[in-house]
């Protein structure tokens, strides 16, 4: 130990630590000032962003006592006597604000870039000093707004241009839990430190596919320090997990089936001493051949992953079956056939899994804590029962999941949602939640396990990787007879979501259009590389870009324009999807085509040109994207709102849901709805999330749902109470619970409403293609998007602006890559996703065709924008340079090399080591 | 304790002198490590990827070292110098521009705030782009040690991929200089990346040009990598290009010549070979235009 001297945020601090330190670890740590985030510990995200002596430095790689004797400013610094600094207020304003994980660090590169150039800075600068600090939310249109307003520029929030709904309804309104997140006050999981907590790690397989032949954990157990050490033989219930399938086991038993298996848990005094135990766990393992490709993994003689089932590596074969397939090709006048093929894809959400588990009968005092006996929850309550703490996507599963390894009822365990920093649908999979509670109810100590990102890279679902074949015939005048596809999904080592995802693959096939004769297989495969899951797009986004590329080449062969052969065809009422529901209502996909038409062709349009070594040309694309869970399944959220008059005699309500938010905007959607109905301003409405003894199920947040069964819980509950207020004497407040079921829906292949509303959107993507170098950027998108109804539109651009440049990502730079079910992708630095100088200028289109069953009409938008991008911009690539790219993301080395060679297509892309295979149609079968 | 965290050190020095830096490397005899911004050295020890040290020597505040002055006919900058200072120098923009152009691309500004030019260089990678820039500038460097302190060409520390002759554990580079460009001379960089995961280099490349009064080129020199194990001077590419015309055909046969005198070679997950290749073949005749350019005063 030794004494460590800085001028922090403005006062001096001493303080004695060991000399091996960074000074992240200090200031969290040490100092407690936990507003500094960690995303990744290897100077790759620039979210544990702080000023040393004004200059902004990776606190993650800056030894603290590099900083010996300088000044240190951090988030907490920013704000004086309850003052917001500006920038702090801009991105309040602007939106800028999401997840908020990244937020700290974005707006200390901001503070310090807005002392060196004041009012004067450009878009440039700010791209320049931001280069390295990444968000993953916003898409970074709005932190760029916001630095600029911050700086004195006049710059007002890029707001759709709508007419508002209602007094709350329509109207921009910061997140309620923005404002500490600017401040740096809001607590993730890591964040927390309960008195007497331990550190848990765990060890992972780190071999893809073996049977175990023996563990032993002597030595680790041995350890000083560590408290506890468990197996597979200490689960007391069941064994396995599972979203859908109960097929993932706690910790492993039998055998491991992909490197990041969970095979022992550790917890000890500290995380270093958790470390070393891992060191000291033996595992021996009789390795297995590994099948880490889906479509070798269908091949009667490939190795099995999961044993003992009908069907071998096949989870599931999922059908679309409407009309005459052959009839229809037979009355095409053009076919297109090609295949495609999309990476696994990481969602990089910044925060990395942390839970913490608080064993049942705690209380702070027994570890010298204080103890606050009104508190509901965090470090200064008791806890009556087994309760986790985790920045979840589907509390009420995680809730199950981890009750049914602890061989108890559900509501013996209690999950306290904190905030989330990023999901994208990364975060529906049990990660540490059931590890924790095993270890806090065996040692009866709070436990906390961080992910590191290495950890979680290896560890958690992924996007599925697929390969997609599609035919698509048209008659002349571009009106499609038929659509024929066959997928392959890697749904990876356990069944996660892939059914429902590659359903949604499936029924999506044949795009937002009126298609008699569809036929769609398609195959989710186990394999032993990382399960596959949810992310934000949910399937869609892979069978998107092969229906939207087949669009624009049936056009090119029929001579037709682009829009066009999209407007023949487009969704419309009374029109039908290709699973037969006929639509009734709310279908905008014309009117957001003409609007990104018209916004596209200004005078002297042209859709390719050059300028020096530079090509450029716009690509247009357009997606659906169903709300809700569909399918047949019951699609339910409660809501429970509580109102009271306060002492100025103003009303004031509490909206009360398990439902997640990750930062997509949930709590000022629920705010709006409760304020609308009682007819008092949003900030009189508090949001309590997810507490799973407090909250109703929400269910989970995925499938872009929440707005619609939240929404309208959340809007009925208040309307109830409404009504209670009116009868209630002036000191009571009134208490009104709803559960809301959404529309029934029918399953797959039964006929009628698979689902209860669909969102549409069309975007066209200028693209720059550098000839010399092959380099490809995206300069502007034009979209628009009939989301129903608007209910905010600050959070509704974020999450538009945030989507598109997710997808370019997709598009551009993002691919989880696994070498025989080993992750090359094992650091952060192996995997980039799109940073400000990948965000293009956004214009974004809001078409609003009510839906009668939202609130207010409104209907999900959570994962559309970040689904047809990809499309739109391998189109214009296409017409800039003739070369059309099948296989994502797109690499510049081969698509120079095909622009050289004259070729007109390419099949490898980045980090594609063989061409895409051949697979059969259905019919051909 | 000794080494209670693991991928880490006990003790963390701030040397405020070379002498007192050289006597604790001394003491420690191999057990201790050099340590610059540690932009590289931390990243790669957090990952575990070196033996533990028991302590850091770090040499960035050792006084008079930490900035960029002129001396002797040469431009010099201390071991504490980092990419941001080197970026910001007019001196450096003007008159060794290929250096100030290099030094801007690595990573972003939280890294090039603490990362130091003489870490780039005792790093040794085969296309660290500070070091192909002052290679370009015929650079030298400055390394002390027990035995006292001397000064070398820069390119006579390359001992293979992250390999030095600088022993890291024993010696300090502690000064980085060059001539810089006179009168009708100019340089210029570029780098190739690619924005996928990986950040190294596709191609990273350097020029310095020296004309004569008839705009003949009468000195030149051209540094690139990754095209082998260290960072290249391409010479038999300079051979070519002195006495010759300043014209874009000298440019391209030059680029020829460089690529015929080594094995590009194609690197999974970064470039084929082909691509390598006609990434020089582009962009090596363009840095070189560029440095005439400046040289006749003409460029910016
Ligand atoms: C996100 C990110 C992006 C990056 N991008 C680039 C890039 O684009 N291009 C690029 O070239 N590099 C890049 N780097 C690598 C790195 O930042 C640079 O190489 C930097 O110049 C290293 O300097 P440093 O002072 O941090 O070296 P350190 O990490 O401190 O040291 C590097 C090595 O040199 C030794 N050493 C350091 N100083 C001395 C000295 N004075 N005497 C003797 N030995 C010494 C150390 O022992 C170690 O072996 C990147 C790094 C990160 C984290
Ligand atoms: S850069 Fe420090 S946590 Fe990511
Ligand atoms: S708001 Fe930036 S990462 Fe979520």
């Amino acid at each position: 130990m030794s004494m460590l001297h800085l001028i922090l945020n403005g006062r001096p601090v001493d303080i004695d630590v060991p000399e091996s330190r960074y000074l992240s670890e200090v200031l969290r740590n040490d100092l407690g000032l936990t507003g500094t985030k960690i995303g990744c510990n290897e100077a790759e995200c620039g979210i544990c962003t702080v000023l040393v002596n004004g200059t902004p430095i990776e606190s993650c790689v800056f030894p603290a006592f590099k900083a010996q004797g300088a000044t240190v400013e951090t988030i907490e610094s920013l704000s004086q006597d309850g003052e917001l600094h500006p920038l702090q207020q801009a991105f309040l304003d602007h939106g800028a604000v999401q997840c908020g994980i990244c937020t700290p660090g974005v707006i200390m590169t901001a503070k310090a870039l807005l002392d060196e150039k004041g009012a004067s800075l450009t878009d440039d600068e700010i791209s320049v000093a931001l280069k390295d600090t990444y968000c993953r939310c916003t898409g970074y249109q709005s932190v760029i707004r916001a630095i600029r307003q911050a700086a004195g520029q006049n710059v007002a929030p890029l707001l759709p241009n709508i007419q508002p709904a209602g007094d709350s309804i329509g109207r921009p309104h910061p997140n309620p839990q923005s404002r500490a997140k600017i401040m740096g006050r809001a607590r993730y999981t890591d964040d927390y430190r309960f008195p007497g907590m331990l550190y848990a790690r765990t060890k992972r397989a780190g071999v893809p596919h073996a049977r175990i032949r023996s563990i032993n954990t002597a030595a680790a157990r041995n350890l000083p320090g560590v408290r506890a050490v468990l197996t597979h033989e200490d689960v007391p219930g069941h064994n396995r997990h599972g979203l859908v399938i109960d097929d993932w086991p706690v910790l492993c038993d039998d055998k491991v089936r992909y490197a990041g298996d969970a095979v022992a848990i550790v917890a000890a005094d500290s995380d270093e001493v958790a470390a070393a135990a891992l060191e000291r766990i033996r595992v021996e393992y009789d390795e297995l051949p590994v099948v880490s490709d889906a479509i070798a993994a269908t091949k009667p003689d490939a190795p099995l992953v999961h044993e003992g089932r009908d069907n071998g590596n096949l989870l599931r074969h999922i059908k679309v079956d409407k009309g005459d397939i052959e009839a229809g090709f037979a009355a095409a006048d053009a076919i297109v056939d090609q295949t495609y093929r999309t990476p696994a894809t990481e969602h990089l959400f910044l925060e990395p899994e942390c839970s913490i588990a608080v064993p049942g009968g705690y209380n702070p005092e027994d570890f010298g804590g204080t103890l606050d006996r009104n508190a509901a929850r965090g470090e200064t309550a008791t806890h009556d029962k087994t309760t986790i703490y985790v920045g979840s996507q589907i509390p009420y599963q995680d809730r199950g999941q981890t009750a049914a390894a602890l061989g108890v009822e559900p509501d013996a365990v209690r999950v306290v949602a904190t905030l989330t920093g990023g999901g994208f649908g990364g975060k529906e999979d049990i990660t540490g939640q059931i590890h924790t509670a095993l270890l806090a109810e065996k040692t009866q100590r709070p436990v906390k396990m961080l992910y590191s990102r290495q950890e979680s890279l290896l560890v958690h679902p992924k996007r599925h990787a697929t390969v997609i074949r599609i035919r698509t015939g048209a008659k002349s005048d571009g009106t499609l007879t038929a659509v024929e596809a066959t997928l392959y999904g890697d749904a990876g080592a356990y069944a996660s979501l892939s059914e429902k995802v590659l359903t949604r693959a499936t029924t999506h096939a044949a795009g937002p259009y009126d298609v008699p004769n569809v036929k769609v297989d398609c195959f989710a495969i186990y394999t032993n590389n990382a399960p596959s899951g949810a992310f934000r797009g949910f399937g869609v986004t892979q069978s998107c870009f092969a229906v939207e590329s087949n669009m624009d080449m049936l056009a090119e062969k029929l001579g037709l324009d682009a829009a066009e052969i999209r407007r023949v065809n487009a969704l419309d009422i009374g029109r039908a999807t290709s699973t037969g529901q006929v639509l009734r209502e709310s279908a905008g996909l014309n009117e957001c085509i003409d609007m990104v038409d018209v916004g596209m062709r200004g005078k002297d349009f042209h859709w390719t040109w050059e300028e020096g070594n530079s090509r450029f040309a716009w690509g247009l694309a357009v997606a659906y994207k169903n709300t809700g869970l569909g399918g047949g399944a019951p699609d339910r959220a409660g809501a429970e709102v509580e109102v009271w008059r306060d002492g100025n005699d103003s009303i004031r309500a509490e909206v009360r849901t398990s439902s997640a938010e990750m930062g997509q905007g949930l709590p000022a959607v629920l705010a709006a709805c409760v304020a609308e109905e009682l007819g008092i301003p949003m900030d009189n409405v508090d949001v309590l999330l997810g507490d799973t003894d407090y909250c109703p199920d929400g269910g989970p947040t995925t499938a872009s749902r929440q707005t619609f069964v939240s929404g309208n819980a959340a809007r009925l509950a208040a309307r109830k109470a409404a009504k209670k207020l009116a009868n209630a004497s002036s000191a009571q407040s009134v208490r009104a619970r709803y559960d809301y079921d959404a529309p029934q829906t029918r399953a797959l292949g039964t006929g009628g409403d698979m689902h209860f509303a669909f969102s549409f959107c069309a975007q066209a993507a200028l693209v720059e293609i550098d000839m010399d170098t092959g380099e490809v950027h995206v300069r502007k998108v034009i979209a628009a998007h009939d989301v129903g109804r608007t209910i905010n539109p600050l959070t509704l651009q974020g999450q538009i602006e945030g989507g598109i440049v997710m997808c370019i990502g997709y598009t551009l730079t993002e691919h989880y890559i696994q070498e025989q079910g080993k992750p090359w992708t094992d650091v952060m630095a192996r995997y980039k996703m799109p940073s400000i100088t990948h965000t293009p200028a956004i214009t974004s289109h809001i078409v609003e065709h009510p839906t009668s069953g939202g609130p207010y009409g409104a209907k999900g938008v959570g994962e559309l924008p970040s689904i047809p991008t990809s499309a739109a911009i391998c189109n214009a690539i296409y017409r800039a340079t003739g070369v059309r790219v099948r296989s994502l993301p797109v690499d510049q080395d081969e698509l120079l090399r095909a622009i050289r060679t004259g070729a007109d297509e390419i099949e490898l892309a980045w980090g594609d080591l063989e061409p895409i295979p051949t697979i059969a149609l259905g019919c051909e079968r | 304790m000794a080494n209670a965290s693991p991928n880490r050190w006990d003790r963390y020095y701030t040397p405020a002198t070379v002498a007192e830096a050289i006597e604790l490397l001394q003491q420690y005899d191999g057990q201790a490590r050099v340590v610059g911004g540690g932009t590289d050295l931390l990243v790669e020890t957090r990952r575990g990827l070196h033996r533990p040290a028991q302590a850091m020597v770090d040499v960035t505040n050792i006084g008079g070292l930490d900035t960029i002055t002129s001396d002797d006919g040469h431009i010099v900058m201390g071991c504490g110098v980092t990419h941001s200072q080197i970026v910001t120098n007019a001196l450096i923009i003007e008159r060794g521009s290929c250096l100030a152009e290099s030094c801007s691309v690595i990573g972003g500004p939280q890294v090039r705030n603490v990362g130091t030019l003489a870490g780039n260089v005792a790093h040794a990678l085969p296309a660290g782009d500070g070091t192909i820039g002052l290679l370009a500038l015929g650079g030298e460097i400055e390394v002390a040690g027990e035995g006292g302190s001397h000064w070398m060409p820069l390119q006579e520390s390359f001992k293979g991929p992250g390999k030095s002759f600088i022993d890291r554990h024993r010696q300090i580079l502690t000064r980085l200089r060059f001539t810089p460009t006179a009168e009708r001379e100019g340089s210029a960089h570029h780098r190739v990346m690619r924005p996928q995961g990986l950040c190294l280099p596709i191609i990273s490349m350097g020029v310095r040009v020296k004309l004569d009064d008839d705009d003949t080129i009468s000195a030149v020199r051209i540094s690139m990598g990754p095209v082998g194990p260290v960072p290249y001077l391409a010479e038999t590419a300079m051979d070519v290009l002195v006495g010759g015309p300043a014209t874009p055909e000298q440019f391209r046969q030059a680029a020829e010549v460089a690529l015929n005198s080594v094995s590009l070679r194609a690197s999974k997950y970064r470039a084929s070979h082909e691509y390598r290749e006609q990434m020089v073949r582009t962009f090596l005749p363009m840095i070189l235009n560029r440095a005439v350019e400046r040289a006749q005063g003409t460029g910016l």
